[in-house]
């Protein structure tokens, strides 16, 4: 395995990509008991259409999040309880762009890899479980229907994109779920759970060779071609519309605000984008920035306030919100903010102290193995390397950070959505 | 890691556990006080009013700059409960000096300074807290109190909680009633916290790459002009043996949600008045802990009635949760399931399989707390505050040595007290099947 080391933040990086594709990812941390694994696929719920064999596909909403959980059924019996009765404790998560399966644990490490691998690359589904699975997952659909943070995001989604799957819950519908059935899934493992569609990513206390051994000696070696995706048409700059408002059983009104900022860019390029976006965000929203004191102190924004930039289906975007007695002037207020930054720019001193902030938090996450687990991953899948982002956070300069906002942030790009209560 | 544990002012003990595995350092400073209906709201106040500015960093604006120029570092408002004890403070967070760029030092001294300074000498005017401040954070107090039904899960806790214990301090919810957060005025908030200061006892936590003598020589500078009176040692948790009435109470509550949450609360009895609490631990674990618990396997994996059913001990207060989100139509169907895998709980009718997987399960987690400062912090608070002086690793120990027979006699007196419903409003014809 190649060995790269950051002497400047004390991190040491293992990787290798094995023959059939497979890139993997370890992080030694000495003086820790615990590890974290996490085999991760590129491919999200939207990821509905795509080429087989030079037949393309299209996909019910909901398969992505649907096989996440039929893939813990294993020919014998449930990989999650496995998993815990050797010690670890696992979970998987599918979101707009990746599922991720993932443990940790204190002890049987190598055990517990090799389960990890072995059930995430064996499909095994029968129409009885994809049956009975129905009922859990439209039980959980029916909680984020009560969830107002999930429903205020999706109204968002659906202002923001005229066609990118983006608008469609990661879970599907109760309707659309009923459409999945076990060749659906058959399909889709096919195409996205093959190893060069994914990465694996160990920090902790892990032997970087035997982690290598485990993989080598469970998937298979034959490589494969990388699916080919679609989301549909081009997107236009704007938002489809600007406004959305619904009510909902909640205590105070909270609002997203959204922004569109286009494809995408990959690779090294993609990764100062991204940086310059998060931290023109955090001198713009962030919880030390003149915009938020001011609106908090006057009571339009609260703690539950937060703001980032996502990157999912080829398309980037901003979200910001929270709750506010007065979402509308809360908005108004943060882009009239935004336009006074575009043109004066950000101050100096505010924007250093925002990068030095920026660097705690980057070491903040050193710290936490899942995050940073996870960041490999995704960082792969971009087509970069996010340990290097301590050196390119420090090459971004107050005129870079300016210059996006002027650039992204304008109401044209802009739409609201609120969530009121009765 | 090392760890130290010392009286570093009148009242106020201090843990020190020295690693430099962390890259960041982690500190808190906790004042305990009785949790009651007359003075939560009040107390949840006061970190958030203290946080809006000092004498030398005044306002927002200043501390936030502050704290920026420190790399980033946290000051935090902290406000817990344990049992009937309201613990209130701050917690902050910080890059450890090894990992600065440029090799600066004495971090740790300027964080204990700010917190020293924002707990101590807040911006006043006539030795008042400024009533814009206060004004300010009553309003987002209220938005807080408010919005716990926004989550229909804690919620559910919540209401489950208050109408199992309408007689014990244990109902009050952390951040106290509206009605008594509405009527809080800034003279009397200042009156409120100067009588805090002086009463409570404070725990310290410092986990972090110093020694502790200078972690301990940091904060006692800090706390140095720390008022001390008649301090109140005799904090404690009252817990109720048996159940109120002699069967479960039952109540619904009906909202605009599609889908119900099943909130139901017990008393844990007799195995608390010598609490096994690696027993009592593992005994949760195999009933309703984690994916391999009796809940989630047939409550959810075999007769897919929810998404979740969980169950969760408080071993200070000597109760358990149980939450599950189902429609409403399984209501009876979850409540009878639910109380059939407690009773086999109680009768000892575990597998090995299921009593393994409980062990291991908890065993990864006492020993994943040791490797993460906050999972420590929130640990040892607990631990100081029940008098206990075992740490995650011991704990794990414990665990590996409880039996089957340890389980039944820990579920022996487990009692239902509360049953506790959260449903839509609309009448759902499949109910009549």
């Amino acid at each position: 395995m190649q060995r790269i080391d950051w002497p400047a933040i004390g991190e040491t990086l293992y990787t290798a990509k094995l023959p059939n594709g497979l890139p993997i990812f370890v992080v030694p941390k000495p003086g820790y008991r615990k590890s974290f694994a996490c085999y991760m696929t590129n491919y999200g719920g939207a990821d509905r259409r795509f080429t087989l064999a030079g037949e393309r596909k299209d996909t019910p909403a909901g398969v992505a999040h649907y096989l996440e959980h039929k893939m813990f059924d294993m020919p014998e019996g449930n990989a999650l309880m496995a998993l815990e009765a050797a010690g670890a404790n696992a979970n998987a998560f599918t979101s707009e762009a990746e599922t991720c399966y993932h443990f940790t644990c204190t002890e049987r490490f190598d055990e517990n890899l090799r389960t990890l691998l072995r059930f995430v690359s064996t499909p095994y589904y029968t129409q009885e479980s994809v049956d009975k699975e129905r009922g859990i997952i439209s039980q959980e659909i029916r909680m984020y229907e009560d969830d107002p943070d999930d429903q205020v995001y999706m109204a968002l989604m659906r202002l923001l994109f005229a066609h990118n799957p983006l608008r469609d819950d990661v879970a599907g519908t109760v309707e659309s779920i009923q459409e999945i059935t076990p060749q659906v899934l058959y399909d889709c493992h096919k195409v996205f759970y093959h190893p060069s569609n994914m990465a694996l990513c160990v920090v902790g206390n892990a032997d970087p060779e035997a982690v290598e051994r485990a993989a080598r000696e469970i998937l298979t070696p034959e490589s494969a071609p990388l699916p080919g995706r679609d989301y549909g048409p081009d997107e236009t700059p704007e938002p489809v519309e600007t406004r959305s408002e619904r009510v909902m059983e909640v205590s105070a009104p909270l609002f997203l605000g959204g922004l569109k900022l286009g494809p995408a860019a990959k690779g090294p390029e993609g990764q100062r984008e991204r940086l310059t976006a998060g931290l023109a965000l955090r001198c713009l929203y962030g919880r030390s920035s003149p915009a938020y004191l001011d609106l908090y102190d006057k009571g339009l924004l609260n703690a539950t306030f937060g703001c980032g930039a996502e990157y999912a289906a080829g398309q980037g975007y901003v979200l910001f919100g929270g709750e506010s007695k007065d979402p509308q002037a809360a908005y108004d207020a943060l882009l009239a903010a935004a336009e006074a930054v575009g043109q004066k720019g950000f101050d100096t001193a505010l924007f250093d102290r925002q990068k030095k902030a920026a660097y705690g938090a980057q070491i903040r996450v050193l710290g936490d193995f899942r995050s940073l687990g996870v960041s490999l991953a995704e960082g792969c899948f971009a087509g970069c390397q996010p340990l290097d982002s301590f050196r390119e956070l420090s090459a971004i300069t107050c005129d870079d950070a300016s210059a996006w906002v002027r650039e992204h942030v304008v109401p044209s790009r802009a739409a609201l959505s609120v969530v009121r209560p009765k | 890691m090392r760890q130290t544990r010392r009286e570093i002012l009148p009242g106020v003990m201090m843990t020190c556990l020295q690693t430099d595995k962390f890259k960041t350092g982690l500190l808190s400073v906790n004042l305990l006080t009785r949790l009651s209906r007359e003075t939560a709201a009040k107390n949840a106040l006061i970190p958030s009013v203290l946080r809006r500015g000092t004498v030398s960093c005044p306002d927002m604006d200043a501390m936030a700059a502050r704290l920026d120029s420190l790399y980033g570092a946290r000051l935090e408002p902290a406000v817990r409960k344990k049992g009937e004890i309201q613990c209130v403070g701050f917690w902050a967070d910080f890059v450890d000096e090894a990992w600065l760029p440029e090799g600066e030092g004495g971090l740790l001294e300027q964080i204990a300074a700010l917190l020293g300074e924002t707990l101590l000498a807040p911006n006043t005017r006539g030795g008042l807290l400024l009533p814009q401040y206060v004004d300010s954070e009553r309003e987002k107090l209220l938005e807080d109190i408010r919005a716990r039904v926004n989550d229909k899960i804690s919620y559910s806790r919540y209401r489950m909680t208050e109408l199992m214990c309408p007689a014990e301090d244990y109902a009050v919810d952390v951040l106290g009633t509206e009605e008594e957060a509405e009527a809080v005025g800034y003279v009397a908030l200042t009156r409120h916290y100067r009588a805090l200061l002086a009463s409570s006892p404070v725990e310290v936590f410092y986990c972090g790459a110093a020694d502790p003598e200078r972690a301990q020589r940091a904060v006692r500078d800090a706390l140095a002009a720390l008022p001390r009176g008649e301090l109140d040692m005799d904090l404690g948790t009252d817990i109720r043996m048996n159940r109120v009435e002699e069967g479960p109470r039952t109540f619904t509550d009906v909202m605009d949600v599609t889908q119900g949450k099943l909130a139901i609360g017990y008393r844990l009895g007799a195995a608390m008045e010598e609490p096994d609490m690696a027993a009592l631990r593992v005994m949760n674990a195999v009933f309703g802990g984690g994916v391999s618990s009796k809940l989630f396997m047939n409550v959810r994996e075999k007769l897919s009635l929810c998404y979740f059913a969980s169950s969760g001990v408080d071993l200070v207060k000597g109760v358990m949760a149980v939450i599950s989100g189902i429609e409403a139509a399984d209501y009876d169907k979850a409540l009878a399931e639910i109380g059939r895998q407690l009773q086999a709980v109680q009768d000892g009718d575990i597998t090995d399989e299921e009593l393994a997987s409980a062990k291991r399960g908890l065993v990864n987690d006492l020993l994943s707390a040791a490797d993460s400062a906050g999972a420590l912090e929130a640990f040892w608070l607990e631990q100081n505050i029940l008098g206990l002086e075992y740490g995650p690793e011991e704990l794990a120990a414990f665990v590996e040595d409880v039996t089957r027979e340890d389980v039944v006699k820990a579920a022996s007196g487990i009692g239902c007290d509360m049953v506790y419903f959260l449903r839509g409003s609309e009448v759902d014809e499949d109910a009549e099947d």
